[in-house]
């Protein structure tokens, strides 16, 4: 299925049907993925839906964008609304519908059917209608067209069997000419449409709704039928805002996204070492769940400042507090975001949840993610989203999923109540590639605060409990004390610091009192081994000065034997 | 084709005041033959002396046709006198046809 829209549909002769069907770029965000190109070129489509629900806008932009981004002028016949009506009220979607007049972009055309105007007499047909529109075409060259809303002229002309042949006759009309056509309807009690005209319109049939639940409107669009081609079959949401009109495609259901080597610091170096890489890998989920007063939006904030000192950009959802508050709160542990917001590399985007539905915030988001293209998302906290479990997990997924088809790193918070993990279980657990829980660790009368990885696939995380401090150099994390009653944290950890500190030195004492023990063994042994020298010496002095003395007594003895000798008058031997 | 019909105009004005009529036609259809025959057919009864008839072929005046709000036609447009009055069809309904002239008044049934 080739998703390629074609500009020049009325370039293409009716013979070539075996080509894949021409398309025709609405140029809405979402809407033309979820079609898979485009409205079908040269063919008419029914919009269809309740009172307030945007189809004027939606086709308005059909042309407005036609005739903008892909060169296709076009006329928008109003059956409702004036010519300076229709400006005036697209003009709150930054269309400038007037100057596109003035350049022959577009065509208005203000069809009024006032039935108390009108006598009927005898038969007629619409080609004053079809005379009208052809001018209109001709005038602009026109590739597209609006007729909005065609059923007014049931309420304005009596007979319908006329009008529903020259309705017919009208599409087939259309279809001639080979322009993109949107036709507009109000829906009826159980029907497409009020008139049923769905039944003449074959090729394409969407069905705008503005549904209220729990007193927040959300507006979803629905692709009902697309002959010849694949078309998204959910609801999906769309916005209409100052941007335009945008349609959210959920389509990324697929699991196909790369895994990610790179490491990005979490901004606290504790925190680094806790998870073996050193870190978070870029474009994982990463969840910090904890009770109020935690320090989840410290951590955050953190990593915000890790994101933007890598030079990288950072979106920030904040649900419940304002840029200005998070900004100023940050300050007080030392984190200034303001150079960062300055730089354009942080944004913040503040509602409050309530002010739309899920969807709609969805849709929000997924804008400002098209459109700021960040290397990280923030959402905090996730908790205040409020909603059906499923409806809340389910838009959770649809936002991990699109954050993680684009790389992007999400960092999500999400407040506990004080009971326990209760709500956090809600699916979410599996969403997330890195889950931190911070904790209030309660004993002695005090509360302290501890951090533990509960779980950070792919990288061999520690288990421990840290105890952190927020102050005003950021977060930090203190060493554990690990002892026999568990991790001691705050003040019990301090005692038994200080405990630890007195048996050091106790010990230090008793090392010094052993070396000088054995010092003065040593001594008194020098001292017993000197005397027995001493002692030696002088045994060894007697004994030299008395065999001195046997050899003096020998000599004398010799010398005497020799003097007797010669006295005896002999001589010596 | 822009046929003006002129009778009489000469001729002094009877109560109701001068009728300045425009048929809008696209081609020469027999819808819009038959509406022409009719509306003459009408006019000389009715309006004998005060009346114009303007014939505007959408087909060749194409223009024309938001002006006066054309959507079907034929359609007979009552021009003068205030206020303008539109009648859609190949005026065969003779009743329909005055009613919507203000040349008779809508009787109950």
């Amino acid at each position: 299925m080739s998703i390629t829209a074609s500009i020049h549909a009325a370039e293409i002769p009716a013979t070539e049907a075996a080509q894949p069907l021409a398309k025709a770029r609405t140029g809405i965000t979402g809407l033309d993925e979820v079609t898979f190109g485009g409205l079908p070129a040269g063919r008419p489509t029914l919009i269809c839906g309740g009172p307030g629900c945007g189809k004027t806008l939606l086709a308005t932009t059909f042309l407005v964008n036609g005739a903008v981004m892909f060169n296709e002028p076009g006329v928008f016949m109003s059956f409702e609304e004036s010519g300076d009506d229709l400006i005036q009220n697209v003009a709150s979607l930054g269309y400038d519908l007037g100057a596109l007049v003035a350049r022959k972009k577009i065509a208005i055309d203000f069809v009024r059917v006032e039935r108390s105007e009108i006598e009927e007499s005898g038969e007629y047909d619409l080609e004053g209608l079809f005379v009208r529109l052809d001018f209109a075409i001709k005038t602009v060259g026109a590739k597209r067209v609006v007729l909005d809303t065609l059923e007014v002229l049931f309420a304005g002309l009596g007979d319908t069997q006329i009008l529903r042949a020259e309705i017919r006759r009208l599409f087939a009309w259309l279809k001639e000419r080979h322009v993109s056509a949107i036709i507009t309807a109000e829906q009826g009690a159980g029907t497409l449409t009020r008139f049923g005209i769905e039944e003449y319109v074959s090729d394409c049939v969407m069905l705008l709704d503005n549904r209220v639940s729990n007193q927040i409107t959300t507006r979803r669009l629905r692709v009902v039928k697309y002959r010849g081609s694949a078309h998204g079959t959910n609801e999906y949401p769309f916005l209409i805002d100052a941007q335009g009109v945008s349609v959210l495609p959920v389509t990324s259901a697929g699991l196909a996204h790369s895994a990610s080597d790179v490491v990005i610091s979490t901004g606290i170096p504790g925190l680094n070492q806790m998870l073996g890489a050193g870190g978070f890998y870029t474009g994982t989920s990463i969840l910090v769940s904890g009770t109020a007063g935690t320090g989840k939006t410290s951590l955050a904030a953190h990593f915000v400042e890790s994101v933007c000192a890598r030079g990288e950009r950072c979106l920030y959802f904040a649900f419940e507090e304002s840029p200005a508050q998070i900004i100023r709160n940050m300050r007080s542990i030392g984190l200034d975001l303001q150079p960062r917001v300055d730089a354009g590399l942080l944004r913040f985007e503040a509602a409050r949840p309530s002010l739309f539905g899920l969807e709609m915030h969805l849709a929000r988001m997924y804008r400002e993610i098209e459109e700021f293209a960040p290397a990280a998302a923030v959402l905090d906290p996730i908790s205040a989203l409020r909603g059906e479990t499923g409806d809340v997990h389910s838009m959770l997924l649809r936002v991990v999923d699109l954050l993680k088809s684009r790389g992007i790193t999400a960092f999500l918070t999400d407040l506990l109540s004080v009971e326990g993990m209760d709500k956090a279980d809600a699916g979410m657990s599996s969403l997330m590639d890195t889950w931190l829980s911070l904790v209030q660790l309660e004993s002695n009368g005090e509360r302290n605060r501890g951090i533990y990885v509960l779980k950070s696939r792919g990288m061999n995380h520690s288990n421990q409990i840290r105890e952190y401090q927020l102050t005003s150099q950021g977060v930090k994390l203190v060493d554990a004390y690990l002892g026999s009653g568990g991790v001691l944290t705050g003040s019990a950890r301090i005692a038994q610091e200080m405990v630890d500190a007195a048996a050091a030195v106790r010990r230090a004492q008793d090392n010094e009192r052993k070396h000088r023990d054995i010092e003065r063994k040593r001594a008194a042994l020098e001292r017993q081994i000197a005397e027995l020298r001493a002692e030696l010496e002088s045994e060894e002095e007697e004994a030299r000065k008395s065999l001195q003395h046997d050899e003096e007594l020998e000599k004398r003895l010799k010398a005497e034997r020799h003097a007797m000798a010669i006295q005896r008058g002999g001589t010596a031997s | 084709m822009i046929q003006m019909i002129n009778a009489a105009m000469q001729e002094s004005p009877l109560p109701g005041g001068h009728y300045n009529l425009r048929l809008y036609v696209a081609g020469q259809t027999p819808k819009s033959i038959t509406a022409l025959a009719n509306l003459k057919m009408i006019c000389e009864e009715h309006l004998a002396g005060r009346y114009q008839i303007e014939v505007i072929d959408l087909l060749e005046h194409p223009q024309l046709a938001a002006g006066d709000q054309i959507v079907a036609v034929p359609t007979l447009v009552r021009r003068l006198p205030e206020p303008l009055k539109r009648i859609i069809g190949n005026l065969s309904n003779m009743e329909r046809v005055l009613v919507g002239l203000d040349l008779r008044p809508v009787t109950a049934p």
